[in-house]
């Protein structure tokens, strides 16, 4: 496919895992995919995501978009590299009171009714499940299907898999400018294309002025190996509603186990531009939001907290697809707190409109100018 | 030995004197790390004065605990698998 006369029948701008995921699909149909990226692989916002592999219901499109990503990535499981720490941990939802309890079975309904296995824990199924939950948490529901991933690795293992299909990547070049037919980098090389992507997440609007993405700055916490301590990435069911409310600062609970025994602790959100210091004050409220759910947290050693900037759109949705003043550039950006998760739907859908193909799921909804609600 | 008290590391009894810390009991022991690495391979003191964190051993059922800073008390149990 292509004309044949530019550069590159796509440039993929950042190789973060939503950028990788791009070049991964387009690979499978063009031979000359290019990723640009100015630093390390993976090494943005990629690097301060989690990995949790999660189906979320807040919202039709986002459950789509999650969902489709779920298959996908389920698909690519057998073949990824190990340094990609695959892990079936499944998702617990911890409901901390009854009124939280009462909307589980509801959940539960939703995900069934759309095939995704979901099953009710009770207090004493949730504790049996992790017995270092507080003994006053009320229940909960496991989600088997989600797992767990190390976000860098697979990341670099997609964009691998993209370059045995004649994929490049380079590393190290600034982008200056780009337009659906051209990226010129930051040493004046202007490369030509039938597609543009921008993939730079919280960066995105910097190369396409007016797209409606904002830093939100996370802080995540590391310690050192506690084998068994946590078995499932465990969320409070109140996180929906830190994610969504657009306020300053809030902080959520958010555990996961990592391969090496090692627990991996979220969550924090603020509005802060790009500001990369450690807010202590912020991570206490963080590990003192964990202890309500774990007491025993604080008997942990944590030996490493850095931060990361999701890149956040006012309805919570990423943008993907073609600008319509400029239908060959396509975006890539925007997709907050799931990007690890929703990279793959994101490239399927991006290889979808560069081949001219009928995607899976309607992409309305994620369109980068939002048609009015109609 | 002057005040010999009775620790077991690794599930095997051994006397030490009232006083030694729990990193040369071990090191003393002939075992050859205080704990492994996430790759499996034997770590043991780097400092010996409570900084560099490579002396963790698991001491009485508590991980991570810095051996060099613990001194043995009697009956105290040290695994170094973890």
């Amino acid at each position: 496919m292509g004309a044949g006369n530019c550069d590159y029948d796509a440039i993929v701008v950042g190789g973060g895992i939503v950028g990788c995921a791009c070049a991964y699909y387009l690979s499978h149909s063009f031979k000359r995919v290019l990723v640009v990226e100015p630093g390390p692989v993976g090494g943005g916002s990629t690097a301060a995501g989690m990995g949790h592999i999660v189906v979320m219901d807040d919202s039709p499109a986002q459950f789509a978009l999650t969902h489709m990503s779920q298959q996908l990535w389920s698909g690519l499981f057998p073949q990824m590299s190990p340094g990609c720490e695959v892990r079936p941990t499944g998702t617990v939802w911890v409901a901390s009171d009854a009124e939280e309890f009462s909307h589980v079975e509801d959940k539960q309904r939703f995900y069934a009714e759309h095939g995704v296995e979901a099953e009710v824990l009770d207090a004493k199924s949730l504790h049996q499940a992790e017995p270092n939950l507080h003994a006053s948490m009320v229940g909960g529901l496991r989600v088997p299907g989600d797992s767990v991933i190390y976000p860098m690795t697979a990341a670099g293992w997609l964009l691998d898999e993209a370059k045995k299909n004649g994929a490049e990547l380079r590393q190290g070049k600034c982008v200056a400018r780009l337009d659906g037919r051209s990226v010129e980098l930051g040493d004046g090389t202007v490369l030509e294309a039938d597609f543009v992507v921008n993939a730079a997440g919280g960066h995105a609007p910097e190369l396409t002025p007016g797209l409606p993405i904002e830093p939100r700055k996370g802080h995540l916490v590391i310690t050192d190996r506690y084998p068994g301590f946590v078995h499932h990435q465990l969320i409070e069911l109140g996180y929906l509603k830190s994610a969504h409310e657009m306020s300053h600062e809030s902080v959520a609970f958010n555990a996961q186990p990592r391969a090496t025994g090692q627990v991996l602790l979220g969550s924090s959100r603020q509005f802060v531009g790009w500001d990369s210091k450690i807010d202590r004050r912020l991570v206490s409220k963080m590990i003192d939001r964990a202890a309500l759910y774990i007491p025993a947290i604080r008997d942990l050693h944590c030996i490493r907290i850095w931060i990361g900037f999701r890149a956040t759109t006012p309805d919570s949705l990423p943008l993907i697809g073609a600008m319509p003043e400029d239908p060959t550039l396509l975006i890539a950006a925007g997709h907050e707190g799931l990007g690890i998760s929703t990279s793959l739907a994101t490239g399927r859908l991006i290889a979808d409109i560069a081949t001219g193909a009928q995607s899976s799921i309607d992409p309305t909804p994620y369109a980068p100018v939002r048609k009015a609600h109609g | 030995m002057a005040n010999p008290i009775t620790i077991r590391i690794d599930g095997k009894a051994m006397l030490v004197n009232a006083g030694t810390s729990a990193a040369a009991a071990i090191l003393n022991s002939g075992v050859s790390g205080v704990r492994r690495s996430v790759s499996g391979e034997p770590r043991g003191p780097v400092c010996g004065m409570g900084v560099c964190y490579e002396c963790r051993a698991t001491i009485d059922g508590v991980l991570h605990q810095r051996s060099c800073m613990v001194t043995c008390t009697d009956g105290m149990e040290i695994s170094t698998d973890d």
